[in-house]
């Protein structure tokens, strides 16, 4: 399928492309067909700074159990620096 | 026994409002005359496949044109631009027609051209292969490989840059029409193909559906894990002679 799906998330962050590090403000999050990963369809993010235009993204393409996978690792890391660092996960 | 030569080139076509947008252009590097079909990529870019594709086209005795539709939108890589025109809500309809219109001038235009045209698209560019077929005048045939979003039954699927179902345009529909689908897809699902074909029998289109067991998405696609190798060849031995039939002859060697 090509989906059309996305969801835009706002972020406050850095990500670091080809150019070294940038701000990056608005993470796309979509599943389709993938460009690189060899798989029939991928869960993909783009992060991008749209506030200077979006010139550079930093992309992923995961399978559906590697971004479940990684959902879950992030829920737990923000847990376990909530409970040694005393901020809001 | 000999295989026919090939040329390729960047070209460029004037599409919507006047823009001037490239595509690839394979085609057979004979002196005949033959057919020519616009292919059209599927949402996430101009990718290799679409390229390799075109060359398939050309090798089995067709001209052929893979316009890049989202040429506005660079410059980057494929992939990137692709991303971009993902994250603005894809490619609208209007825009879309305009630059088909414009590749169907181009083809036309060519000295190589026996005045026939198609319209092929995978996937999004299936609809877009069905939009086209319905909202331009003058194609000789339409090959829609398992493009999902003709039936829309979300309405929040319709946007503003796609306002309307391409089904809901089937009456203008002039053209012959080949669908390949794989049976395990599900976009489009076996319910909505099913549907598909229910309107263009009531219309009294001239079509043919083949559905494929043991195949889903883009199952045309070598490279990808989707490929199913049995189904791919009988339905490529499908397009081409639907395509020899329709804007042929075919070139041969």
């Amino acid at each position: 399928m090509c989906s059309y799906i996305i969801d835009k998330v706002r972020l406050k962050g850095s990500a670091k492309g080809q150019g070294g590090w940038l701000n990056v403000d608005t993470a796309n999050v979509y599943f389709d067909h993938p460009y690189h990963a060899p798989l029939e369809h991928a869960l993909g993010i783009d992060f991008v700074n749209e506030r200077d235009g979006a010139p550079e993204r930093i992309a992923v393409e995961l399978s559906a159990e590697s971004a479940r996978q990684l959902a879950l690792a992030i829920m737990v890391a923000l847990k376990r620096g909530a409970a040694e660092h005393g901020e809001a996960a | 026994m000999s295989y026919l030569p090939m040329k390729t080139s960047m070209v460029s076509f004037t599409g919507h409002n006047g823009d001037t947008g490239h595509a690839y252009y394979a085609r057979p590097d004979v002196p005949n005359k033959m057919g020519g079909v616009i292919l059209i990529h599927h949402l996430p870019g101009w990718d290799d496949w679409i390229i390799e594709s075109a060359r398939k086209l050309a090798h089995f005795g067709f001209a052929c044109i893979a316009p890049h539709l989202y040429f506005r939108n660079g410059p980057g890589t494929p992939d990137d631009v692709g991303a971009k025109v993902r994250a603005a809500g894809g490619v609208p309809d209007d825009q879309f027609i305009g630059d088909t219109a414009g590749c169907m001038k181009f083809l036309r235009a060519q000295p190589e051209s026996n005045g026939k045209v198609a319209v092929m698209g995978y996937c999004s560019g299936g609809r877009h292969a069905w939009l086209a077929g319905c909202s331009i005048d003058g194609f000789n045939a339409i090959v829609n490989c398992w493009g999902g979003g003709v039936i829309v039954d979300d309405p929040k699927e319709l946007t503003p840059a796609r306002p309307v179902a391409p089904i809901d345009l089937t009456s203008k529909m002039k053209a012959p029409l080949i669908g390949i689908f794989g049976n395990d897809d599900q976009r489009p699902s076996p319910d909505q193909v099913n549907r598909s074909e229910e309107v263009l029998k009531k219309l009294g289109k001239t079509y043919e559906f083949h559905r494929y067991d043991g195949a889903g998405h883009g199952f045309f696609a070598a490279e990808r894990p989707a490929y199913r190798v049995e189904q791919a060849n009988d339905g490529w031995q499908k397009v081409y002679a639907f395509l020899d039939n329709n804007i042929g002859p075919r070139i041969r060697a």
